[in-house]
Parts: C-alpha cells; structure tokens; sequence
C-alpha cells in the first residue's frame, strides 16, 4: 500500500530515501494490525479467568522484520530487478538453447528416483532409511500419481473436478474391504480398485456430462462429500468412522511376505537381518512403478485419438462435435480414466496404511490435490511431479523443523503451519509463473520432417 | 454430377426457447454447386448452420443428406456422414498448433490420407504451412480462418459449411479465401454451402443463392440473378462494394 501512496510523487527521491519513508509507512501499518493479533493474547489462568498476556517483544520483532524487510524491498531490490529488466529489453532476444539437465529432465528424475531409497539406505542404514523412504519418497509419490491422475481429467480434458478424492477413497476401501474380509491379494485386488472406481467415475460422468467450470465444480465436490458421508454412516459394512485396520500387506508377488510370523518372510527367505525397512523399499517401488504407469498412460493417450479429443474438448466443445467427436464417450472416459488411478492409489495407500477411515478423504485432500496439478500446470508431468515434491515434501520437512522450537518456545509445532506455507507458496508461485511450473504444452502432432520453429513462435501468451 | 440434391432442408423451424429463429426454410443444396445464404445480422443464417448439425435441432421440417434423414442424428453423427463445418467465429483449438487442429479434423476414422490431406491443405493454403509449429491462438484472422477451413477438409467432406469466413478480414484476404473456396469447387468438385454477410462477394462466388430475412427465405435464384435483383441491390450491395 506503501508503495502505491508514494510512487506518484517522489520520482525525484533516491531509492535509499524513498526506502527508508516507505519502511516507516510499512512499520506503521503493521504495528496498527499486529498489536491485538500480536501484542495481546487472551488466556485462561489457573482459575479459569481470562487474563490478557502481553507480547511487546514478539511484536516489536515482527513489527521490526516488516519495517527492515520494507526498506530492503525498496532501496534495494527493486532497483535490481528494474536494471534486469532494462538490460534483458536492451539485449536482443535470445532464445537459449535448454542446458542439460533440462532436456533430460525425465530421464534425470527418474533415474533420481529409482536410485533414491539405495542412497537412503546407503547413508542411513536400514533403520535410519526409514523415515526418508517412507515419509518422504513413498508420501509424495502418492501425491504424484493422484495429480497424475487428476491431470487426466483437469489437465488434459479440462473438467474441473474437486472431488477427486472420492475415487481415491473408493479404491482405498475396495482393498481394505475385499482385502479384510475375502483375504484376497493385493495383485487382484488393485485392478479391481481400480475398475471400481473407474465405474463411480463413470456414475459421476453421467449426470454431470452437461456442465462445464464452477458448475462441474460444485458437484463434483458434492460427490466427493457424499461418498465420504456415506463412508462414515454406512457402518454395516465401513465400519464407520472408527475405520477398517488390519488390512493384509502386499506381498512381494506372492513369493515372498512382509509380515514377520510367516514362514515365507523375506529375512528368512533370504537369510538376511529382520528389518522393516524392506516393505517400505518394495512399497517405494511399488509406488514409483504405478506412477510410471500413470506417467506412461498420459503420454500415450496424448498421442491417440481419445487423449487428443480431451484436449480439444478442453479447447472447444462446440468445435469438437461438430468434427465428428462423441463428447459424451469422451468426456466419459477422461473420467473413468482419471478416476482409476485414483483407485489405484487408493488401494496403494490402504495397503501402505494398513487402515483407512473416512478421516483420510476430506475435501482437503481434493483440494491439495487441484493444488498440485494447477501449480505444476496443468497437463505439464513434470511439472505436477515437481509441485508435489514441493507440496507434501515441504510440509513433511517441517515436522522436521525442531529447531524452531529453540526461537518461539516449546509450544510451537511447525507442522501446524503447513496449510500456511502451502498458500503462500501457491499465492508466490501464481504471481511468478501464473500458468504453474511448466505453462506451455507439448505438441503431439508433427510433419514427417521436423522443422526447426523459433521457440518465439510456439510461446503462448499469458491468459 | 450436378443435379442431385445432397442437402435438402424442407420447412424447418428452430427456436431459442419460446423464441422462433427459423420459420419453414426450405433450401436445397445439388451436388458440385456452391450455394450462398446471405441475409443481415440476426436473419437466422448462423441457426440454419448449427440446426443442420443438430445444435439447435430443429422442431418441425425435415433435413436430408444423400438420401439419410438426419434432423433427429446426435451432432457427432451428422458430421460423420462428412459434412465438415468451419463454423462460425472459426473455432479453432487455440492452444493447440495448425498440425494438431489439422490431425483434429482428420479424426474421424481415417489415418490412411492423413499425409497426403495435409499436403493438399499445405498446397491449398500454403500460409499455414510456414506456421505448422504454431500455436492456433497465435495465428492471424486470416489464418485462423484458413485454418478452420483446412480441419474441415482433413474430414473429406462431400459437402463443406462455410459460416461467414469473410467476417473481420481484410479484402485482400477474403479475396484469397473465395478464390480458394472456388478452386476446391471447380478442382474437387466439393459442394458448399456458405452463409455471408459479404453479399456481393458470395453472390459473385455462388451458383446458386437464397435470401434470408427474419427466419425465412425470402428471395431465391442464380447468383447472376440475385446480384441483378434490384431488392438484393438495394438492401445488401448498396453502399460500399466495389
């Protein structure tokens, strides 16, 4: 607000003066809206009395970051960015040549991937690996394939969805019921999940075929909620909100098991320590190789015809039928296609889980899901795969965030402030780069020779 | 060839609601003829186009193509008795590039002509094949409208719908469009019916032309003959062409 008041009239004022007015003006405007948020607290003492606690030095320290960070702002960086910007508008457009590691982002990350819980278990341990490949690897790569999956169904056919979650809760479920109850194995039972919920997302498809943005939207989201609702009252069967446990663990195709007492478990197999670090590594892998079957399905559907009617059903439905396209089938499989990867990440999770509940499928998840896939922009996979890293690997590093516990005291849990950096991350990320990490879509279609097209020429505009 | 009727529209009637848009037009359209509908904004010509692709679909009156009735067809249906429409406002995939709006077009069924199309698209409109890499968006009024026509041919339509391809172009380029419009005609053979606001320009262009006001066809003939129709001159050629 600062800087709107005063740009007008002080062109004449050095960015050094300019800063420091500004810094006051900031310092100003911060003290008045942080000394009842910040400044004061209302507590409770021990006779249940509500006292106010004052904070002067926490409000000093923020008031102080605000103003310093002000001045910084002013005098400093935004001269910097200026001068960038002039020079990159005097020097001839340059279209460079992507380096490296760009060209082989693919290849790099999931080599990177595969070569992952190795270098865990190498510098860890076993017991050490666990929290990394698990926490980390195994946490976000199910975030991956469910961006994956809802990029299908956003990103390539542009049906906003915000209840994706629900097919993920579908898959979950069908494991954890058929699983818990007929004893069937997980290599049955993922095609079943995922069958299953390509057929809710058929169910879904069908009523919502004539709607497009915010309408599709608000059912979709609706959806989501009835099926986590029917979750939780459905106890006959669901069990309830107290959810199912003791879902079987996947077994190393049958040959081998991960659970202790069986005769054929993996340490006694291959005569190696107990440890459990070995079902996390087989989850990892399970996992990194069901993403690669997402990733791989996405690109090959591109390039035939159904992935290219989702992208121009996306573009022009109009257009589309009259060239002949059935939107309804297409628009049909875009959501059971989505959806049955959701299913299987559902049955992916319960399996990793060993419980589900209703508490595991809210609106949230749909929503961070969407996140995801719009932050790495829409229908770019590597995009998606870098957002998430940045999502869920962001708000797992900050359980690990102790330290901070020396700065603001031992009641801070960082962890509480995920949903907060997870905000600012998106709100900074959309102003830099409003179409995600990755905005421009790759071609599918070319002339037998190649041409070589100035990258200019392909950019897309901003919109 | 020429003769047999390949589109015949007998008293349609389309309505907006309870608003009546088409009110009984009949119009026939013979095999190898270029036919125009001209008429002024709001006339109902645009509804005439989509009622034939079934969106709008029409309430009363029957359309025929080649001896199928398909007033009640699903619209994907229609266009897969090749019928290829560039429709209007072109409609372009604007995100996608000229090669992949041409491969839309072509979707239908047959891969096999895919190369040999393209090339004839190229040779028709040789515009867009310097700007194959490109994004739809990013072309000009002009090639968006040869675009739109060229995704209609990848179809190999035995009849073609034009919906004004001369709105908001430059006389150079329209006259590039028509020339076009009339080299598929002449070389192929490929019937078309286009609607225009560009009276003077479609009449010139057309064998055969109908009138349209306020839902109904008013006035029909040869092109030379609505062009010499003192009416026609005096509400659409008056006052500007040439």
């Amino acid at each position: 607000m600062a800087a709107t008041v005063s740009s007008e009239r002080d062109d004449v004022a050095t960015p050094v003066q300019r800063a420091f007015r500004e810094a006051l003006y900031a310092g100003a405007i911060s003290l008045g809206l942080f000394v009842l948020f910040i400044g004061l607290r209302t507590d409770q003492n021990i006779s249940n009395e509500l006292i106010l606690v004052k904070r002067w030095g926490l409000l000093a320290i923020v008031v102080g970051a605000v103003t310093v960070g002000r001045f910084l702002y002013v005098a400093y960086a935004v001269p910097a960015m200026e001068r960038r910007k002039a020079e990159k508008a005097g020097a001839p457009a340059i279209v460079a040549e992507p380096g490296f590691v760009r060209r082989n982002f693919n290849k790099i990350g999931a080599t990177l991937l595969i070569l992952y819980p190795i270098a865990m278990v190498l510098a860890f341990g076993f017991q050490g690996s666990l929290k990394w490949v698990d926490n980390f690897g195994i946490q976000i790569l199910i975030y991956v394939m469910l961006a994956w999956g809802l990029n299908i169904v956003v990103g390539l056919a542009g049906l906003l969805d915000l209840g994706y979650v629900a097919f993920y809760a579908v898959g979950a479920y069908a494991y954890a019921l058929l699983g818990t109850h007929f004893g069937l194995s997980f290599w049955i039972l993922l095609p079943a999940a995922g069958a299953m919920a390509a057929f809710w997302g058929v169910l879904l498809g069908f009523p919502v075929l004539r709607l497009r943005g915010d309408y599709l939207a608000i059912v979709t989201l609706a959806f989501g909620e009835i099926i986590r609702l029917v979750l939780i009252n459905w106890r006959e069967v669901t069990n309830g909100s107290a959810g199912i446990s003791g879902i079987p663990k996947v077994s190393f195709f049958g040959l081998m098991s991960f659970n202790v007492s069986d005769p054929n478990y993996i340490a006694k197999v291959l005569h190696i320590a107990q440890s459990g670090a070995y079902y996390k590594i087989f989850l990892y892998y399970l996992i990194l190789a069901l993403c690669f079957l997402t990733a791989f399905v996405t690109i090959r559907l591109r390039r035939l015809p159904v992935g290219r009617a989702w992208e121009a059903l996306r573009e022009d439905e109009i257009a589309c039928r009259s060239l002949g396209i059935n939107t309804t089938t297409t628009k049909l499989t875009a959501f059971a296609t989505g959806a049955m990867f959701g299913g299987f990440a559902g049955s992916f999770f319960a399996a990793r889980q060993g419980f589900v509940s209703p508490e595991s499928f809210v609106f949230l998840e749909s929503a961070i899901i969407l996140a995801i896939v719009v932050l790495g922009g829409m229908g770019s996979l590597g995009g998606i795969a870098v957002a998430a890293l940045v999502m869920i690997g962001g708000t797992e590093i900050l359980r690990e965030l102790d330290f901070l516990k020396a700065v603001f005291g031992p009641d801070f849990t960082p962890e509480l402030y995920r949903m907060l950096l997870f905000g600012m991350a998106m709100v900074i990320v959309m102003l830099w780069k409003p179409r995600g990490f990755v905005g421009s879509r790759e071609p599918t279609a070319f002339l037998k020779e190649r041409r070589a097209v100035s990258a200019s020429f392909t950019k897309e505009g901003h919109g | 060839m020429a003769g047999t009727t390949l589109l015949d529209i007998k008293g349609v009637e389309t309505y907006y609601g309870n608003i009546r848009a088409l009110n009984g037009v009949n119009v026939q359209v013979n095999q190898g003829e270029i036919v125009a509908l001209i008429g002024a904004n709001g006339a109902g010509k645009s509804t005439l186009m989509m009622t034939i692709f079934g969106a709008p679909r029409a309430r009363a009156g029957t359309i025929t193509f080649a001896g199928t009735d398909i007033t009640q067809l699903p619209t994907h249906e229609i266009a897969r008795l090749r019928i290829a429409q560039s429709p209007e406002g072109r409609r372009i995939f604007p995100r996608m590039t000229v090669m992949e709006n041409l491969q839309m077009g072509a979707s239908l069924d047959n891969l096999k002509h895919y190369d040999e199309d393209v090339e004839k698209v190229f040779a028709l409109f040789p515009r867009l094949k310097e700007r194959i890499a490109q994004r739809g968006g990013t072309l000009s009024g002009g090639e968006q409208q040869m675009l739109s026509i060229g995704r209609a041919l990848m179809a190999r339509p035995k009849l073609l719908l034009l919906d004004e391809p001369s709105l908001g172009l430059a006389p150079l380029i329209v006259k590039q469009i028509f020339d076009a419009i009339r080299e598929l005609n002449k070389a192929q053979g490929l019937t078309v019916f286009l609607v225009e606001q560009n009276a003077f320009g479609a009449l010139k262009l057309a064998n055969r032309g109908y009138v349209m006001v306020n839902g109904n066809v008013t006035m029909s003939g040869t092109g030379k003959e609505l062009l010499a129709n003192p009416e026609v001159r005096a509400a659409y050629l008056e006052g500007g062409h040439h």
